[in-house]
């Protein structure tokens, strides 16, 4: 009887460990980039159920945009919940931290984080990561392309103190620089700053014809709004960091005429027919403003789910292969989602290669302007 | 550097001055009555600031749960033991203050179209949902611990802190908010353009410290809450009872902290965790004062507006370390300069 008992209970653990696919998720649902990581959250309860016939559980843990809590959720994920794949971190520093626990354990990771360096240069250990976010270059070098196109000689920066600030000013200055755009302020300020008074009264002395506002969310309102108190006429351009609707709410009238690169979801209706990313664009839009109510999607929320896009069309050949659960699967799952072409998702067309796991080109963003309150494609 | 850029970044640091002065008045007097370093004043900032907003945006703020819920936690604690005690007689205002208030406080935001009412008005509902929290915290986490050493005063106070940002974070979401200005006038002010707004903060600030200065001066309450601060077992003997003093104490702070959130929310933007630093910028100007002297603590505030907006157009990068390394001189002063008083025991 007991050994009946037995053999039921293994014939039920194998069942489900073998049927069943496991996708680890670590995102910052709380912490200072909680408001990228809920519309991330969010996103993966709308992912498939279920890919290839086979039935897919997906853990979602919070890091706290922390990356000691990141390696610890992935380590946690790998161990007690035998994952065949994770997607994960909100930002860089947590992408990059788990990246050492994935590799050791062959397991691929899809980061949602912006900055190039989670997949450059590639190496052994990038090997077994993958990036949903357009690289911040790609960003720049439209914000550039624009400027230029509107006669811009001189412009200053303004970002934040830390790791986003500096990236984007990295990434923009060596693209200014190479077209002949001259910088002539840069200064940093604080998320939570009250005031950018003398930061702005230095730039508005500098005379620039643009000002490029390095922040994210709604903390890059401050600077737009004093530039404005304090009469600058020149253009005003955002990072793509600032896609979401609060930037619209809390700017209200201070941001109206800002540039900013986007993702073509962002302006996903406004898109002509033939844009090849229209389709794919509005049906995430629709999903998710089906479950969390209307004009409620945001930008961050589209690389969780070109995240499931990936997975959707990797994990049906990788099930040919081997059985989930094993490092075979594993290994044919990563091997799959670097063999993804001209897979259409919400922010651009991915083509990955041995050595781009990011996948976008130029499709992959657009030129918006803030008018009348909303995003608006420029054509 | 002109006159005129002078002249802004004067009166950006007076504007942020006066408000870190207000926060500092408020750390110098819970400390003196109470002996708390009460790092939450800020959270009071973010809480006010937010109710507001979230009023505006005609919502009903999740501030008004943390009231329901706090008090019901009081009214159990305190109902337990004045049955125990057979004082039936103080059971129907302790109901009605802690249970019946709040619930008719949330039913009264339910019922009315909070976002269409006028501003004061607004201001008086945020008040009077996030001032009386104040109180209850310090029932909740600092009564029972009252004559605890300051350094078990102080992680409890760390501790509220951190379960307020995570409420707040709750209760508001990550993202921050801004409310519309109280005055769209803006003037001329020696080439200088100045906004009706900043003039505002800083006279409804200096109003405030004035009106603070007559309570203690002038009422029955404020002296109370002066006896205490002075010699806590002496007020104790002439019948001021030192958990009337806590509360009444974190009653002022919670309504300064309120009042300086709603004073700011049209000028910057806040979020759930934006009241810690600009708490403690406060009270980087409390230490000038030594947490004991009240004009001097104002000044060192203003003083720190004034440092963190000029150093904010020189070094953007550094303006922080600029602001807090402040904090190492000023020790320096005050521990060479003033005599170590060992902490007296009760």
């Amino acid at each position: 009887m007991s050994k009946k008992l037995a053999l039921a209970v293994l014939a039920a653990f194998s069942a489900t460990a073998f049927a069943d696919i496991n996708v680890g998720v670590s995102v910052s649902a709380t912490g200072p980039a909680a408001s990228l990581g809920i519309p991330e959250k969010n996103t993966i309860a709308l992912l498939p159920a279920s890919i290839g016939g086979e039935k897919v559980n997906y853990i979602v843990l919070d890091d706290a945009t922390d990356p000691t809590a990141a390696t610890k959720n992935i380590k946690k994920l790998i161990a007690e919940n035998k994952v065949d794949v994770v997607i994960g971190s909100t930002t860089t520093p947590n992408s990059l931290a788990m990246m050492d626990v994935a590799v050791d354990n062959e397991t691929p990771l899809i980061s949602m984080a912006g900055s190039a360096i989670v997949v450059e240069p590639m190496d052994a250990k990038r090997k077994w990561v993958f990036k949903t976010a357009q690289n911040d270059a790609h960003m720049a070098t439209a914000i550039v392309q624009h400027m230029t196109d509107k006669n811009v000689r001189t412009v200053a920066f303004i970002g934040f103190a830390d790791a986003y600030g500096e990236g984007w000013f990295k990434e923009f200055a060596k693209i200014a620089e190479a077209r002949k755009l001259k910088i002539v302020a840069s200064e940093r300020y604080q998320r939570n700053d009250t005031s950018v008074t003398g930061q702005i009264l230095k730039i508005i002395a500098a005379k620039p014809d643009a000002v490029l506002v390095g922040g994210a969310g709604t903390p890059a309102v401050l600077p737009q709004k004093s530039l404005k108190e304090k009469g600058f006429k020149g253009l005003i351009y955002q990072t793509h960091g600032v896609a979401n609707n609060d930037f619209l709410r809390v700017g209200g009238k201070d941001v109206e005429g800002a540039f900013l690169p986007v993702g073509p979801m962002v302006v996903a209706a406004q898109l002509p027919a033939d844009n090849p990313v229209r389709k794919s664009a509005l049906e995430y839009v629709g999903k998710y403003e089906a479950a969390h109510g209307k004009g409620s999607v945001s930008s961050f929320g589209g690389h969780a789910w070109d995240a499931g896009v990936l997975l959707g069309n990797a994990i049906p050949v990788a099930l040919k292969k081997a059985k989930p659960g094993t490092v075979e699967f594993r290994r044919a799952l990563r091997d799959a989602i670097e063999a993804s072409k001209d897979l259409p998702a919400a922010h651009g067309i991915f083509n990955m290669s041995a050595n781009d796991h990011q996948g976008f080109d130029q499709r992959a963003r657009v030129m918006a302007v803030i008018e009348n309150n909303t995003w608006k494609l420029v054509k | 550097m002109d006159l005129q850029i002078l002249l802004l970044l004067g009166q950006d640091g007076i504007t942020n001055g006066a408000i870190y002065a207000l926060l500092a008045l408020a750390l110098v007097l819970v400390f003196a009555v109470t002996r708390v370093i009460f790092i939450p004043q800020g959270e009071f900032v973010a809480y006010g600031a937010l109710t507001l907003a979230a009023l505006q945006a005609g919502k009903v703020p999740g501030t008004i749960w943390l009231l329901v819920a706090l008090g019901a936690t009081i009214a159990v604690l305190d109902g337990f033991r004045l049955l125990r005690e057979k004082r039936y007689a103080k059971l129907p205002p302790l109901l009605i203050f802690n249970v019946g208030l709040p619930l008719l406080a949330a039913a009264g935001l339910f019922a009315l179209p909070a976002g269409d009412l006028p501003l004061w008005l607004q201001v008086t509902i945020t008040m009077l949902v996030v001032v009386p929290l104040g109180p209850m915290i310090y029932r909740l986490a600092f009564q029972p611990l009252a004559s605890a050493p300051v350094l078990v005063l102080l992680i409890v106070s760390v501790a509220v802190h951190v379960a307020m940002i995570g409420l707040g974070l709750l209760f508001f979401g990550a993202e921050g908010s801004r409310t519309p200005p109280f005055t769209e006038i803006s003037f001329e002010l020696a080439g200088a353009p100045l906004q009706g707004q900043t003039v505002l903060v800083v006279v409804a600030s200096a109003a405030l410290i004035i009106g603070l200065y007559f309570f203690f001066e002038r009422t029955i309450y404020g002296k109370a809450l002066r006896a205490t601060a002075m010699n806590r077992t002496g007020a104790r003997l002439m019948g001021i009872p030192p958990a009337l003093a806590g509360k009444l104490c974190l009653t002022l702070a919670a309504a300064i902290g309120v009042f300086s959130g709603i004073l700011i929310a049209p000028i910057t933007t806040i979020y759930y965790d934006s009241g810690f630093l600009i708490g403690l910028k406060g009270f980087v100007g409390a230490i000038i004062g030594g947490l004991a002297s009240y004009p001097v603590a104002a000044l060192g505030a203003i003083l720190v507006g004034l440092l963190e907006s000029f150093s904010s157009f020189y070094a953007s990068a550094f303006k922080e370390v600029i602001v807090f390394t402040l904090i190492i001189p000023v020790l320096l002063w005050r521990s060479l300069t003033s005599r170590h008083v060992e902490e007296e025991e009760e």
